[in-house]
């Protein structure tokens, strides 16, 4: 086990290396430069070498990113004298941009981005897990058939339009109030007005997520009811309850524990269309400002590692959790 | 005394979207305690859907039954046709038990061995979890499993296709049934390993006096275990008698084509295996008459082409040795003398 731990964790630092220096890659190739992009239209040439040489631009690529590694690891420091910034470790960059370092940014957006993936992820794995079941004990029956309709819409609604649909019928209804949209609020702080702030984005993410698990759930189950060993369960005279819960779901539901481990990491990285439907200042949402609006290189760089670490991670702990469901697949 | 296994009249038929289909057709047998019934025929001969109808694990939905399979018990008949869902799951596992084709697929991938026996043993005996793996182990044990006590801990994957077919048996034991169905028990086995498992099954036939219904397409397994046998074809029982009557007084053409197909040792060289011509018919339009007409090489001997106009009736050929052939007496000891010609 501890060697399977090393090895995957070694691979998994070797993936975050890569993923860190392709977009590094790819910003050195993009036509735009970013010191050009610190001042307005009447900037002139010294002014934005200057700018470029305090963002670190002025040296070549791999330099650059060996000091964006020191950084990392070190903390890091811009300019010189009444000018001087600085960023603790670990130091992800400073954004220009917003004036902010950007693990700074980091550390305001994820609270908000981590509330949304967990609340949506509970609602949907209860809501498909269980509709996926009652759909497969009654196959072909009015249950079924209003699953596989719920699963039909849940899977053809795009979360834009879902999610304004649920927004306007919120606000007709008084439901929300428009002013406490995008207003973070600690669950620490207020229990109350974040579970109302949160609730309609977690419906909205939810529902599209929990049609396709709905949909996975009832062909697994349907898939696993015949399996020899059911038979062999039910030939030992076992009650049918029993059959379900111990033989037929502990099969069927451990593929799902891959693909939810998966999923829930990649909303951790930003639901960027959810964020922007309902105004959610997470890392989605910093995401793409940065990406279409601000050319934040080091806002990109680091929300894209962190959703590349997310996704990773997840994967490991998919893989330590499969190895404990299912005996075969045990090492050692 | 009656003897503990009544099959009547028993019928499992699957409506499809093509017509009926007819899996098992007016099937009647018995078998007591301490005795061993082969069931023998082909693939979709009826033999499976006939003992899953028996121990209740047919598709309630898709199939429709008629008929009675009526177990003997100490506290009075039961027949598992008519019978509810719930009393029939009661009395498996403890009156009735079975066992399956493929060992590999038949147990749970993700329990131990033990915990698979003792749950077995949990659902009708009272007791912890360590006494059911205690049980487990004397089950193991007896079955012949090296190291019972290691390898209850261990999980279906790490024991070979063998081993598995025994812990399946083992398991189908732990309550002691008075009924073991053995669906094909060999069939996914190695040579040698089979005729293990035959022996062990013979061995806890003595051990806990049961009925047993061997179920296989296999003659040589037949021979080794067997007391009586049922050949079907088509759905239908076409011969039924004991296992050496079968073998050296076969009185249906179906019986005589199944041992002209299996090598025999005692026989002389460069013979050729003598194959059954054509395929078996459709169980959804059976032809009128004899199902096994169009395959059969005598069936031009009986006039009037009854075989192609009336459907044979199972009689009393000999003593307890029944038949479905138009064939006269006199014609199948001929077909008899030239399958013996032939070996």
């Amino acid at each position: 086990m501890l060697k399977f731990l090393a090895k995957r964790l070694s691979a998994t630092v070797v993936v975050l290396v890569l993923v860190s220096v392709s977009v590094f890659m790819i910003f050195s190739f993009l036509p735009i430069d970013p010191a050009r992009l610190t001042c307005g239209k009447g900037c002139s040439a010294p002014v934005i070498e200057a700018n470029r040489h305090r963002l670190g631009l002025d040296v070549p690529v791999q330099v650059q990113y060996g000091r964006f590694v020191k950084g990392f690891f070190a903390g890091r420091t811009y300019g010189e004298g009444g000018a001087r910034l600085s960023c603790p470790a670990p130091a992800f960059g400073y954004s220009f941009n917003r004036h902010e370092c950007v693990t700074q940014l980091l550390k305001e957006a994820f609270p908000v981005t981590f509330s949304l993936a967990i609340g949506a992820f509970i609602i949907w794995i209860l809501m498909g897990v269980s509709l996926g079941i009652v759909a497969a004990r009654r196959q072909g029956k009015w249950q079924d058939k209003s699953a596989t309709a719920f699963v039909l819409v849940g899977i053809s609604l795009p979360t834009f339009v879902s999610g304004i649909l649920i927004l306007i019928f919120a606000l007709k209804l008084g439901l929300i109030n428009p002013i406490d949209m995008g207003r973070w609020v600690s669950p620490f702080t207020d229990p109350v007005a974040w579970f109302k702030n949160f609730m309609l984005p977690w419906i909205t993410l939810a529902l599209i997520f929990a049609a396709t698990y709905t949909r996975f759930t009832r062909a697994n189950v349907i898939e696993t009811s015949s399996e020899d060993y059911i038979r062999t369960a039910r030939a030992k005279g076992l009650s049918e309850g029993v059959i379900l819960r111990k033989h037929t779901l502990r099969a069927a539901l451990a593929p799902i524990i891959t693909i939810a481990g998966l999923d829930f990491a990649g909303l951790l990285g930003g639901a960027i269309i959810t964020e922007q439907v309902y105004n959610l200042p997470g890392l989605g949402r910093l995401s793409l400002r940065s990406v279409l609006i601000d050319y934040d290189l080091p806002t990109i760089l680091a929300t894209t590692l962190l959703a590349a670490t997310f996704y990773v991670v997840a994967n490991l702990v998919v893989d330590i959790l499969y190895a404990y469901i299912d005996p075969r697949v045990r090492v050692g | 005394m009656k003897p503990f296994l009544e099959v009547k009249n028993l019928s499992v038929t699957f409506p499809t979207e093509d017509g009926l289909v007819k899996a098992s057709n007016d099937i009647s047998f018995s078998v007591a305690r301490g005795e061993t019934l082969a069931v023998v025929g082909e693939s979709g001969s009826g033999k499976s859907v006939t003992s899953l109808a028996v121990m209740g694990l047919h598709n309630r939905k898709s199939a429709i039954i008629s008929g009675q399979a009526i177990l003997n018990l100490p506290t009075g008949p039961v027949d598992t046709i008519s019978a509810s869902p719930d009393v029939v799951r009661k009395l498996r596992g403890k009156s009735m038990a079975m066992i399956f084709q493929d060992p590999m697929s038949a147990l749970h991938p993700y329990y131990t061995i033990g915990d698979q026996i003792s749950e077995a043993w949990k659902l009708y005996n009272e007791g912890s979890r360590a006494d059911g793996i205690k049980r487990a182990v004397e089950m193991l044990d007896l079955v012949g499993i090296p190291a019972a006590d290691k390898r209850v801990k261990e999980f279906p994957h790490q024991f070979s296709g063998g081993m598995r077919q025994r812990v399946m048996i083992a398991m189908a034991l732990v309550n002691n049934p008075s009924l073991l169905i053995a669906d094909e028990p060999t069939t996914a086995l190695d040579v040698t390993v089979q005729s293990q498992i035959l022996q062990l099954l013979r061995q806890m036939q003595k051990e806990f006096n049961m009925a047993v219904i061997l179920i296989t397409h296999d003659l040589g397994v037949v021979a080794e275990v067997a007391d009586r046998a049922c050949v079907m074809y088509a759905g239908k029982i076409v011969e039924q008698s004991n296992i050496n009557e079968i073998y050296y007084k076969p009185d249906h053409p179906y019986t005589m084509g199944l041992l002209n197909s299996i090598p025999r040792l005692d026989q002389m060289e460069g013979r050729r295996l003598q194959a059954i011509p054509g395929q078996p018919p459709s169980l959804i339009s059976l032809p009128a008459g004899c199902a096994f007409r169009a395959r059969c090489t005598y069936s031009k001997l009986v006039p009037n082409n009854r075989c192609a106009t009336e459907v044979p009736e199972l009689n009393e050929k000999f003593a307890n040795h029944f038949s479905r052939c138009h064939l006269s007496e006199a014609q199948l000891t001929q077909a008899r003398a030239s399958l013996e010609v032939h070996s």
